[in-house]
Protein backbone atom coordinates (compact mmCIF):
# COMPACT_ATOMS: atom_id res chain seq x y z
CA UNK A 1 0.00 0.00 0.00
CA UNK A 2 1.23 3.47 -0.81
CA UNK A 3 1.83 5.98 1.95
CA UNK A 4 -0.91 8.60 2.09
CA UNK A 5 -0.07 12.00 0.62
CA UNK A 6 1.40 14.45 3.13
CA UNK A 7 -1.36 16.87 2.23
CA UNK A 8 -4.47 15.98 0.32
CA UNK A 9 -7.04 18.52 -0.70
CA UNK A 10 -10.00 17.65 -2.88
CA UNK A 11 -12.79 19.84 -4.20
CA UNK A 12 -12.27 22.41 -1.46
CA UNK A 13 -14.75 25.29 -1.41
CA UNK A 14 -15.04 28.15 0.98
CA UNK A 15 -17.14 31.25 0.80
CA UNK A 16 -16.79 34.36 2.97
CA UNK A 17 -19.97 36.40 2.66
CA UNK A 18 -19.65 37.80 -0.86
CA UNK A 19 -16.34 36.31 -1.95
CA UNK A 20 -15.66 32.77 -3.08
CA UNK A 21 -12.26 32.33 -1.41
CA UNK A 22 -11.80 28.77 -2.65
CA UNK A 23 -13.67 27.49 -5.65
CA UNK A 24 -12.97 23.78 -5.91
CA UNK A 25 -9.29 23.33 -5.12
CA UNK A 26 -7.67 19.90 -5.38
CA UNK A 27 -4.04 19.23 -4.56
CA UNK A 28 -1.81 16.35 -3.45
CA UNK A 29 1.57 16.82 -1.81
CA UNK A 30 3.80 13.76 -1.57
CA UNK A 31 5.85 13.24 1.60
CA UNK A 32 9.18 15.01 1.36
CA UNK A 33 8.11 17.59 -1.20
CA UNK A 34 9.03 21.25 -1.06
CA UNK A 35 5.89 22.76 -2.51
CA UNK A 36 5.14 26.36 -3.33
CA UNK A 37 1.71 27.93 -3.36
CA UNK A 38 1.71 31.18 -5.28
CA UNK A 39 -0.92 33.67 -6.16
CA UNK A 40 -1.83 37.32 -5.81
CA UNK A 41 -3.34 38.71 -2.62
CA UNK A 42 -6.82 37.35 -2.07
CA UNK A 43 -6.23 34.33 -4.27
CA UNK A 44 -7.12 31.98 -1.42
CA UNK A 45 -3.69 30.85 -0.22
CA UNK A 46 -4.23 31.70 3.42
CA UNK A 47 -7.77 30.31 3.34
CA UNK A 48 -6.42 27.01 2.08
CA UNK A 49 -3.81 26.94 4.85
CA UNK A 50 -6.41 27.90 7.46
CA UNK A 51 -8.59 24.96 6.44
CA UNK A 52 -5.64 22.58 6.65
CA UNK A 53 -4.81 23.95 10.10
CA UNK A 54 -8.39 23.79 11.38
CA UNK A 55 -8.61 27.59 11.72
CA UNK A 56 -11.36 27.69 9.14
CA UNK A 57 -13.91 25.16 8.00
CA UNK A 58 -14.53 24.31 4.39
CA UNK A 59 -18.03 24.56 2.92
CA UNK A 60 -17.33 21.50 0.80
CA UNK A 61 -14.51 19.16 -0.03
CA UNK A 62 -11.90 17.16 1.83
CA UNK A 63 -8.63 18.16 3.45
CA UNK A 64 -6.26 15.68 5.09
CA UNK A 65 -2.77 15.81 6.57
CA UNK A 66 -0.76 12.56 6.46
CA UNK A 67 -4.01 10.75 5.74
CA UNK A 68 -5.87 12.29 8.69
CA UNK A 69 -9.00 14.25 7.89
CA UNK A 70 -8.66 17.74 9.37
CA UNK A 71 -12.21 17.68 10.76
CA UNK A 72 -13.02 14.09 11.67
CA UNK A 73 -9.52 13.16 12.82
CA UNK A 74 -8.40 16.65 13.82
CA UNK A 75 -6.13 15.57 16.68
CA UNK A 76 -3.92 13.39 14.48
CA UNK A 77 -4.06 15.93 11.65
CA UNK A 78 -2.94 18.80 13.86
CA UNK A 79 -0.22 16.71 15.47
CA UNK A 80 1.18 16.09 11.98
CA UNK A 81 1.11 19.75 11.02
CA UNK A 82 3.28 22.71 12.03
CA UNK A 83 2.01 26.09 10.91
CA UNK A 84 3.93 29.35 10.80
CA UNK A 85 1.20 31.97 10.60
CA UNK A 86 1.50 35.01 8.42
CA UNK A 87 0.77 37.58 11.15
CA UNK A 88 3.60 38.39 13.51
CA UNK A 89 1.76 37.29 16.66
CA UNK A 90 3.17 36.63 20.12
CA UNK A 91 2.02 36.37 23.70
CA UNK A 92 3.57 39.25 25.65
CA UNK A 93 3.17 37.48 29.00
CA UNK A 94 5.97 35.01 28.33
CA UNK A 95 9.61 34.79 27.35
CA UNK A 96 10.97 32.76 24.46
CA UNK A 97 11.69 29.56 26.37
CA UNK A 98 8.38 29.67 28.25
CA UNK A 99 6.53 30.21 24.99
CA UNK A 100 8.11 27.10 23.50
CA UNK A 101 7.54 25.00 26.63
CA UNK A 102 3.89 26.01 26.74
CA UNK A 103 3.46 25.29 23.05
CA UNK A 104 4.99 21.83 23.57
CA UNK A 105 2.56 21.26 26.39
CA UNK A 106 -0.41 21.96 24.13
CA UNK A 107 0.71 18.94 22.11
CA UNK A 108 0.92 16.85 25.26
CA UNK A 109 4.73 16.95 25.34
CA UNK A 110 6.06 17.40 28.87
CA UNK A 111 9.81 16.89 28.78
CA UNK A 112 10.73 18.48 25.50
CA UNK A 113 13.61 20.71 26.62
CA UNK A 114 16.31 18.98 24.56
CA UNK A 115 14.42 19.58 21.35
CA UNK A 116 13.46 23.11 22.41
CA UNK A 117 17.13 23.96 23.01
CA UNK A 118 17.99 22.50 19.63
CA UNK A 119 15.44 24.50 17.67
CA UNK A 120 16.38 27.66 19.57
CA UNK A 121 19.99 26.98 18.62
CA UNK A 122 19.23 26.47 14.93
CA UNK A 123 17.08 29.58 14.78
CA UNK A 124 19.66 31.65 16.70
CA UNK A 125 17.21 32.24 19.53
CA UNK A 126 19.36 30.80 22.32
CA UNK A 127 20.83 34.19 23.34
CA UNK A 128 17.28 35.53 23.61
CA UNK A 129 15.75 32.55 25.43
CA UNK A 130 14.96 34.55 28.56
CA UNK A 131 13.77 37.67 26.80
CA UNK A 132 10.12 38.61 26.99
CA UNK A 133 8.47 38.18 23.62
CA UNK A 134 7.44 41.85 23.49
CA UNK A 135 11.14 42.80 23.60
CA UNK A 136 12.02 40.79 20.50
CA UNK A 137 12.71 42.40 17.15
CA UNK A 138 10.44 41.55 14.23
CA UNK A 139 12.93 39.05 12.87
CA UNK A 140 13.25 37.32 16.22
CA UNK A 141 9.49 37.14 16.59
CA UNK A 142 9.33 35.53 13.17
CA UNK A 143 11.92 32.96 14.19
CA UNK A 144 10.02 32.28 17.39
CA UNK A 145 6.91 31.56 15.31
CA UNK A 146 8.93 29.09 13.26
CA UNK A 147 10.21 27.49 16.46
CA UNK A 148 6.68 27.25 17.85
CA UNK A 149 5.55 25.47 14.70
CA UNK A 150 8.30 22.89 15.18
CA UNK A 151 8.01 22.00 18.88
CA UNK A 152 6.12 18.78 18.13
CA UNK A 153 8.39 17.73 15.23
CA UNK A 154 5.59 17.76 12.67
CA UNK A 155 6.19 15.80 9.45
CA UNK A 156 4.41 18.54 7.49
CA UNK A 157 5.35 22.21 7.85
CA UNK A 158 3.32 25.06 6.43
CA UNK A 159 4.87 28.49 6.10
CA UNK A 160 2.54 31.33 5.21
CA UNK A 161 4.71 34.11 3.81
CA UNK A 162 7.46 33.58 6.36
CA UNK A 163 9.86 36.12 4.88
CA UNK A 164 7.54 39.10 4.49
CA UNK A 165 9.46 42.06 5.89
CA UNK A 166 12.47 39.99 6.92
CA UNK A 167 16.03 41.13 6.24
CA UNK A 168 18.38 39.33 3.89
CA UNK A 169 20.55 37.62 6.53
CA UNK A 170 17.60 36.22 8.39
CA UNK A 171 15.93 35.15 5.17
CA UNK A 172 19.02 33.19 4.19
CA UNK A 173 19.43 31.48 7.53
CA UNK A 174 15.74 30.71 7.65
CA UNK A 175 15.84 29.06 4.25
CA UNK A 176 18.98 27.14 5.11
CA UNK A 177 17.16 25.75 8.15
CA UNK A 178 13.93 24.99 6.30
CA UNK A 179 15.85 23.32 3.47
CA UNK A 180 17.62 21.19 6.02
CA UNK A 181 14.30 20.12 7.52
CA UNK A 182 13.14 19.27 4.01
CA UNK A 183 16.24 17.16 3.35
CA UNK A 184 15.58 15.34 6.62
CA UNK A 185 12.21 14.31 5.23
CA UNK A 186 9.77 17.03 6.29
CA UNK A 187 7.19 18.06 3.73
CA UNK A 188 7.14 21.82 3.24
CA UNK A 189 4.26 23.90 1.94
CA UNK A 190 5.26 27.49 1.35
CA UNK A 191 3.39 30.55 0.27
CA UNK A 192 5.37 33.59 -0.65
CA UNK A 193 5.28 36.75 -2.70
CA UNK A 194 8.98 36.45 -3.48
CA UNK A 195 8.93 34.42 -6.66
CA UNK A 196 12.69 34.01 -6.79
CA UNK A 197 12.48 32.27 -3.41
CA UNK A 198 9.86 29.87 -4.67
CA UNK A 199 11.90 29.24 -7.82
CA UNK A 200 15.04 28.46 -5.85
CA UNK A 201 13.43 26.29 -3.19
CA UNK A 202 10.32 24.58 -4.45
CA UNK A 203 10.34 21.35 -6.42
CA UNK A 204 6.73 21.86 -7.41
CA UNK A 205 4.52 24.90 -7.57
CA UNK A 206 0.80 25.55 -7.74
CA UNK A 207 -0.58 28.91 -8.77
CA UNK A 208 -3.84 30.05 -7.32
CA UNK A 209 -6.10 32.72 -8.73
CA UNK A 210 -9.54 33.69 -7.43
CA UNK A 211 -9.83 30.45 -5.52
CA UNK A 212 -8.85 28.16 -8.38
CA UNK A 213 -5.63 26.42 -9.27
CA UNK A 214 -4.54 27.77 -12.64
CA UNK A 215 -1.23 25.96 -12.86
CA UNK A 216 0.40 23.09 -10.98
CA UNK A 217 3.63 21.54 -12.15
CA UNK A 218 7.26 21.01 -11.28
CA UNK A 219 9.18 24.25 -11.10
CA UNK A 220 11.36 23.08 -13.98
CA UNK A 221 8.38 22.38 -16.25
CA UNK A 222 6.78 25.68 -15.37
CA UNK A 223 9.94 27.53 -16.31
CA UNK A 224 10.22 25.63 -19.56
CA UNK A 225 6.59 26.02 -20.35
CA UNK A 226 6.12 29.59 -21.35
CA UNK A 227 9.49 31.13 -21.80
CA UNK A 228 12.73 30.73 -23.66
CA UNK A 229 16.23 31.86 -22.90
CA UNK A 230 17.11 35.26 -24.21
CA UNK A 231 20.51 36.48 -25.39
CA UNK A 232 21.39 40.16 -25.69
CA UNK A 233 24.32 40.98 -27.89
CA UNK A 234 26.18 44.08 -28.90
CA UNK A 235 28.00 43.73 -32.20
CA UNK A 236 30.57 45.77 -34.09
CA UNK A 237 28.14 46.11 -37.02
CA UNK A 238 24.61 47.20 -37.81
CA UNK A 239 23.53 44.03 -39.55
CA UNK A 240 23.40 40.33 -38.80
CA UNK A 241 23.68 37.34 -41.17
CA UNK A 242 20.56 36.94 -43.32
CA UNK A 243 19.51 33.62 -41.76
CA UNK A 244 19.20 35.33 -38.39
CA UNK A 245 17.50 38.54 -39.50
CA UNK A 246 14.04 37.11 -38.94
CA UNK A 247 14.75 36.07 -35.39
CA UNK A 248 16.74 39.00 -34.08
CA UNK A 249 15.49 42.39 -33.03
CA UNK A 250 17.57 45.41 -32.42
CA UNK A 251 16.54 47.94 -29.81
CA UNK A 252 17.27 51.67 -29.75
CA UNK A 253 20.49 51.20 -27.82
CA UNK A 254 21.82 48.98 -30.58
CA UNK A 255 21.47 45.79 -28.59
CA UNK A 256 20.33 42.71 -30.48
CA UNK A 257 17.96 40.30 -28.82
CA UNK A 258 17.30 36.73 -29.72
CA UNK A 259 15.14 34.11 -28.01
CA UNK A 260 16.15 30.48 -28.17
CA UNK A 261 15.04 27.24 -26.61
CA UNK A 262 18.30 25.34 -26.58
CA UNK A 263 21.91 26.42 -26.10
CA UNK A 264 22.88 24.62 -29.33
CA UNK A 265 21.14 27.45 -31.17
CA UNK A 266 23.30 29.96 -29.39
CA UNK A 267 26.37 28.09 -30.50
CA UNK A 268 25.35 28.18 -34.15
CA UNK A 269 24.49 31.88 -33.85
CA UNK A 270 27.96 32.64 -32.56
CA UNK A 271 29.50 30.49 -35.31
CA UNK A 272 27.48 32.30 -38.00
CA UNK A 273 28.49 35.66 -36.58
CA UNK A 274 32.14 34.69 -36.62
CA UNK A 275 31.85 33.35 -40.17
CA UNK A 276 30.34 36.69 -41.24
CA UNK A 277 33.30 38.45 -39.69
CA UNK A 278 31.29 40.09 -36.93
CA UNK A 279 32.65 40.51 -33.47
CA UNK A 280 30.61 40.18 -30.28
CA UNK A 281 31.43 43.10 -28.01
CA UNK A 282 29.03 42.24 -25.25
CA UNK A 283 26.91 39.20 -24.46
CA UNK A 284 24.28 38.81 -21.79
CA UNK A 285 22.09 35.82 -21.18
CA UNK A 286 18.73 36.08 -19.53
CA UNK A 287 17.38 32.91 -17.98
CA UNK A 288 13.63 32.39 -17.84
CA UNK A 289 12.32 33.17 -14.38
CA UNK A 290 9.23 32.39 -12.45
CA UNK A 291 8.08 35.96 -12.49
CA UNK A 292 7.61 35.84 -16.26
CA UNK A 293 5.76 32.57 -16.00
CA UNK A 294 3.65 33.86 -13.16
CA UNK A 295 2.73 37.10 -14.90
CA UNK A 296 1.98 35.18 -18.06
CA UNK A 297 -0.27 32.63 -16.36
CA UNK A 298 -2.05 35.20 -14.23
CA UNK A 299 -2.60 37.36 -17.28
CA UNK A 300 -3.92 34.57 -19.45
CA UNK A 301 -6.40 33.00 -17.07
CA UNK B 1 -2.14 13.02 28.08
CA UNK B 2 -3.56 15.93 26.16
CA UNK B 3 -2.83 19.62 26.19
CA UNK B 4 -5.17 20.54 29.04
CA UNK B 5 -2.50 20.79 31.79
CA UNK B 6 -0.38 23.12 29.67
CA UNK B 7 -3.25 25.42 28.79
CA UNK B 8 -4.44 25.48 32.40
CA UNK B 9 -0.91 26.21 33.59
CA UNK B 10 -0.48 28.93 31.01
CA UNK B 11 -3.76 30.56 32.08
CA UNK B 12 -2.65 30.48 35.73
CA UNK B 13 0.71 32.02 34.84
CA UNK B 14 -1.02 34.68 32.78
CA UNK B 15 -2.79 36.21 35.77
CA UNK B 16 -0.11 35.35 38.30
CA UNK B 17 2.50 37.30 36.34
CA UNK B 18 0.42 40.44 36.84
CA UNK B 19 -0.72 39.59 40.34
CA UNK B 20 -0.83 43.20 41.48
CA UNK B 21 -3.39 43.99 38.86
CA UNK B 22 -5.33 40.73 39.02
CA UNK B 23 -5.35 39.96 42.75
CA UNK B 24 -4.03 42.82 44.86
CA UNK B 25 -6.07 45.53 43.15
CA UNK B 26 -9.46 43.83 43.57
CA UNK B 27 -8.65 43.12 47.21
CA UNK B 28 -7.89 46.80 47.76
CA UNK B 29 -11.14 47.78 46.01
CA UNK B 30 -13.15 45.46 48.25
CA UNK B 31 -11.35 46.87 51.27
CA UNK B 32 -12.43 50.38 50.27
CA UNK B 33 -16.05 49.30 49.96
CA UNK B 34 -15.76 47.69 53.35
CA UNK B 35 -14.26 50.78 55.00
CA UNK B 36 -16.82 53.16 53.54
CA UNK B 37 -20.02 51.16 53.87
CA UNK B 38 -19.33 49.68 57.28
CA UNK B 39 -18.36 53.14 58.54
CA UNK B 40 -21.51 54.76 57.20
CA UNK B 41 -24.01 51.99 57.84
CA UNK B 42 -22.74 50.06 60.85
CA UNK B 43 -24.94 51.87 63.34
CA UNK B 44 -27.96 52.27 61.06
CA UNK B 45 -28.56 48.99 59.35
CA UNK B 46 -29.08 45.58 60.85
CA UNK B 47 -30.16 43.30 58.01
CA UNK B 48 -30.78 40.25 60.22
CA UNK B 49 -31.45 40.22 63.94
CA UNK B 50 -28.25 39.86 65.91
CA UNK B 51 -26.00 40.38 62.88
CA UNK B 52 -23.80 43.48 62.67
CA UNK B 53 -23.70 45.21 59.28
CA UNK B 54 -20.00 44.51 58.75
CA UNK B 55 -20.61 40.83 59.50
CA UNK B 56 -23.31 40.92 56.83
CA UNK B 57 -21.27 42.91 54.32
CA UNK B 58 -18.03 40.88 54.40
CA UNK B 59 -19.44 37.67 52.84
CA UNK B 60 -21.18 39.82 50.21
CA UNK B 61 -17.96 41.59 49.29
CA UNK B 62 -15.97 38.34 49.22
CA UNK B 63 -18.60 36.93 46.90
CA UNK B 64 -18.73 40.01 44.69
CA UNK B 65 -14.95 39.93 44.29
CA UNK B 66 -15.00 36.27 43.37
CA UNK B 67 -17.77 36.79 40.81
CA UNK B 68 -16.11 39.76 39.13
CA UNK B 69 -12.63 38.27 39.04
CA UNK B 70 -13.67 34.85 37.80
CA UNK B 71 -15.49 36.62 34.99
CA UNK B 72 -12.61 38.98 34.30
CA UNK B 73 -10.06 36.18 34.09
CA UNK B 74 -11.56 34.06 31.35
CA UNK B 75 -13.09 36.93 29.40
CA UNK B 76 -10.03 39.18 29.36
CA UNK B 77 -7.67 36.33 28.55
CA UNK B 78 -9.76 35.37 25.53
CA UNK B 79 -10.33 38.88 24.24
CA UNK B 80 -6.64 39.73 24.60
CA UNK B 81 -5.59 36.61 22.73
CA UNK B 82 -8.11 37.37 20.02
CA UNK B 83 -7.08 41.01 19.68
CA UNK B 84 -3.37 40.20 19.66
CA UNK B 85 -3.90 37.24 17.37
CA UNK B 86 -2.04 34.81 19.60
CA UNK B 87 -5.25 32.80 20.00
CA UNK B 88 -3.86 30.75 17.06
CA UNK B 89 -1.35 29.22 19.46
CA UNK B 90 -4.19 27.40 21.19
CA UNK B 91 -6.25 26.82 18.05
CA UNK B 92 -3.49 25.06 16.10
CA UNK B 93 -2.68 22.27 18.61
CA UNK B 94 -4.88 19.19 19.03
CA UNK B 95 -6.79 20.59 22.02
CA UNK B 96 -10.40 19.46 22.25
CA UNK B 97 -13.10 22.02 22.91
CA UNK B 98 -13.67 20.41 26.29
CA UNK B 99 -10.01 20.80 27.27
CA UNK B 100 -10.17 24.38 26.07
CA UNK B 101 -13.25 25.07 28.20
CA UNK B 102 -11.91 23.36 31.31
CA UNK B 103 -8.56 25.14 31.17
CA UNK B 104 -10.06 28.63 30.94
CA UNK B 105 -12.71 27.74 33.50
CA UNK B 106 -10.17 26.23 35.90
CA UNK B 107 -7.97 29.32 35.83
CA UNK B 108 -10.99 31.57 36.35
CA UNK B 109 -11.97 29.52 39.41
CA UNK B 110 -8.46 29.73 40.86
CA UNK B 111 -8.30 33.49 40.34
CA UNK B 112 -11.77 33.93 41.86
CA UNK B 113 -10.88 31.84 44.90
CA UNK B 114 -7.51 33.54 45.40
CA UNK B 115 -9.09 37.01 45.28
CA UNK B 116 -11.98 35.88 47.50
CA UNK B 117 -9.56 34.48 50.06
CA UNK B 118 -7.55 37.70 49.92
CA UNK B 119 -10.61 39.85 50.58
CA UNK B 120 -11.67 37.61 53.42
CA UNK B 121 -8.23 37.68 55.08
CA UNK B 122 -8.19 41.48 54.93
CA UNK B 123 -11.76 41.62 56.24
CA UNK B 124 -10.83 39.62 59.33
CA UNK B 125 -9.81 42.91 60.90
CA UNK B 126 -13.36 44.16 60.56
CA UNK B 127 -15.61 41.23 61.21
CA UNK B 128 -15.40 38.17 63.42
CA UNK B 129 -14.06 35.17 61.57
CA UNK B 130 -16.29 32.28 62.17
CA UNK B 131 -17.84 30.02 59.60
CA UNK B 132 -20.55 27.83 61.06
CA UNK B 133 -21.21 26.13 57.72
CA UNK B 134 -17.89 25.62 55.87
CA UNK B 135 -19.47 23.15 53.47
CA UNK B 136 -21.86 25.81 52.16
CA UNK B 137 -19.00 28.28 51.94
CA UNK B 138 -17.03 25.97 49.69
CA UNK B 139 -20.03 24.95 47.61
CA UNK B 140 -21.19 28.50 46.88
CA UNK B 141 -17.65 29.81 46.35
CA UNK B 142 -17.04 27.14 43.72
CA UNK B 143 -20.42 27.64 42.10
CA UNK B 144 -19.87 31.39 41.94
CA UNK B 145 -16.47 31.07 40.26
CA UNK B 146 -17.55 28.34 37.85
CA UNK B 147 -20.72 30.21 36.85
CA UNK B 148 -18.99 33.50 36.18
CA UNK B 149 -15.89 31.84 34.73
CA UNK B 150 -18.16 30.15 32.18
CA UNK B 151 -20.01 33.41 31.47
CA UNK B 152 -16.59 35.00 30.95
CA UNK B 153 -15.72 32.36 28.36
CA UNK B 154 -18.95 33.09 26.47
CA UNK B 155 -18.32 36.85 26.66
CA UNK B 156 -14.68 36.44 25.60
CA UNK B 157 -15.68 34.37 22.59
CA UNK B 158 -18.50 36.71 21.62
CA UNK B 159 -16.75 40.08 22.04
CA UNK B 160 -14.70 41.31 19.10
CA UNK B 161 -13.41 44.47 20.72
CA UNK B 162 -12.49 45.59 24.19
CA UNK B 163 -15.42 47.99 24.39
CA UNK B 164 -17.89 45.20 23.67
CA UNK B 165 -16.45 43.27 26.56
CA UNK B 166 -16.53 46.38 28.73
CA UNK B 167 -20.20 46.81 27.86
CA UNK B 168 -20.86 43.22 28.87
CA UNK B 169 -19.07 43.87 32.15
CA UNK B 170 -20.68 47.25 32.91
CA UNK B 171 -24.23 46.54 31.81
CA UNK B 172 -24.59 42.92 32.86
CA UNK B 173 -22.02 41.68 35.35
CA UNK B 174 -21.76 44.79 37.49
CA UNK B 175 -25.55 45.38 37.89
CA UNK B 176 -26.12 41.66 38.48
CA UNK B 177 -23.59 41.58 41.28
CA UNK B 178 -24.53 44.95 42.81
CA UNK B 179 -28.26 44.27 42.68
CA UNK B 180 -28.07 40.83 44.20
CA UNK B 181 -27.78 41.73 47.83
CA UNK B 182 -24.09 42.44 48.35
CA UNK B 183 -24.87 45.58 50.33
CA UNK B 184 -28.43 44.92 51.46
CA UNK B 185 -30.75 42.08 52.25
CA UNK B 186 -33.51 41.67 49.68
CA UNK B 187 -36.15 41.46 52.40
CA UNK B 188 -35.58 45.19 52.84
CA UNK B 189 -36.74 45.73 49.24
CA UNK B 190 -40.32 46.46 48.10
CA UNK B 191 -42.09 43.20 47.37
CA UNK B 192 -41.93 43.68 43.59
CA UNK B 193 -38.14 43.93 43.61
CA UNK B 194 -37.92 41.08 46.07
CA UNK B 195 -39.76 38.95 43.55
CA UNK B 196 -37.51 40.14 40.71
CA UNK B 197 -34.41 39.33 42.74
CA UNK B 198 -35.54 35.76 43.09
CA UNK B 199 -35.09 35.30 39.33
CA UNK B 200 -31.46 36.38 39.54
CA UNK B 201 -29.13 33.41 40.01
CA UNK B 202 -26.42 35.68 41.45
CA UNK B 203 -28.74 36.51 44.34
CA UNK B 204 -28.76 32.82 45.36
CA UNK B 205 -24.97 32.67 45.17
CA UNK B 206 -24.56 35.63 47.52
CA UNK B 207 -27.40 34.61 49.80
CA UNK B 208 -26.19 31.02 50.12
CA UNK B 209 -22.58 32.08 50.64
CA UNK B 210 -23.63 34.49 53.37
CA UNK B 211 -25.64 31.75 55.03
CA UNK B 212 -22.35 29.88 55.53
CA UNK B 213 -21.10 32.81 57.64
CA UNK B 214 -24.13 34.07 59.55
CA UNK B 215 -26.49 31.13 59.49
CA UNK B 216 -29.35 33.31 58.22
CA UNK B 217 -30.54 33.86 54.70
CA UNK B 218 -33.38 35.11 52.53
CA UNK B 219 -33.66 31.87 50.62
CA UNK B 220 -33.16 28.19 51.39
CA UNK B 221 -29.50 27.36 50.60
CA UNK B 222 -30.52 24.00 49.14
CA UNK B 223 -32.75 25.77 46.67
CA UNK B 224 -29.89 28.20 45.97
CA UNK B 225 -27.61 25.26 45.29
CA UNK B 226 -30.13 23.93 42.80
CA UNK B 227 -30.49 27.25 41.00
CA UNK B 228 -26.74 27.95 40.88
CA UNK B 229 -25.96 24.38 39.84
CA UNK B 230 -28.63 24.53 37.14
CA UNK B 231 -27.38 27.81 35.79
CA UNK B 232 -23.81 26.49 35.68
CA UNK B 233 -24.92 23.48 33.69
CA UNK B 234 -26.87 25.70 31.29
CA UNK B 235 -24.05 28.24 30.75
CA UNK B 236 -21.46 25.51 30.38
CA UNK B 237 -23.57 23.69 27.83
CA UNK B 238 -24.01 26.91 25.88
CA UNK B 239 -20.33 27.73 26.11
CA UNK B 240 -19.32 24.23 24.99
CA UNK B 241 -21.75 24.48 22.11
CA UNK B 242 -20.09 27.72 20.97
CA UNK B 243 -16.62 26.22 21.27
CA UNK B 244 -17.65 23.09 19.45
CA UNK B 245 -19.11 25.04 16.56
CA UNK B 246 -16.01 27.21 16.39
CA UNK B 247 -18.17 30.33 16.74
CA UNK B 248 -16.00 33.42 16.14
CA UNK B 249 -12.86 31.36 16.71
CA UNK B 250 -12.72 29.11 13.67
CA UNK B 251 -14.21 30.66 10.54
Amino acid sequence: MNAPPAIRVEGLRKRFRTTQALDGVSLDLQPGEFFGLLGPNGAGKTTLISILAGLARADAGIAAVMGHDVVRDYRAARRALGVVPQELVYDPFFNVRETLRIQSGYFGLRRNDDWIEEIMHHLALTPHADKGTQDLSGGMKRRLLVAQALVHKPPVIVLDEPTAGVDVDLRRSLWAFISRLNREGHTILLTTHYLEEAQALCGRIAMLKSGRIVACDTTRNLLRRTHEHCAQLRLNADTVPTVWQERMQRDDDGVWRVNFGDYVELESLLADLRAAGLRVQELRLQEPDLEDVFTDIMGRT
Amino acid sequence: MGGFPALFHKELLRFWKVVVQTVVAPVVTALLYLLIFSHVLEDHVQPFPGVAYSGFLVPGLVMMSMLQNAFANSSSSLIQSKMQGNIVFVLLPPLSYLEFFLAYLGAAVVRGLVVGAGVWVVALWFAPWQVPHPGWLLAFALLACTNLGAVGIVAGIWAEKYDQLAAFQNFLILPLTFLSGVFYSIHSLPSFWQAVSRFNPVFYLIDGFRYAFIGQADADPWFGLLVAGGSFVAISAFSLMLLRSGYKLRH
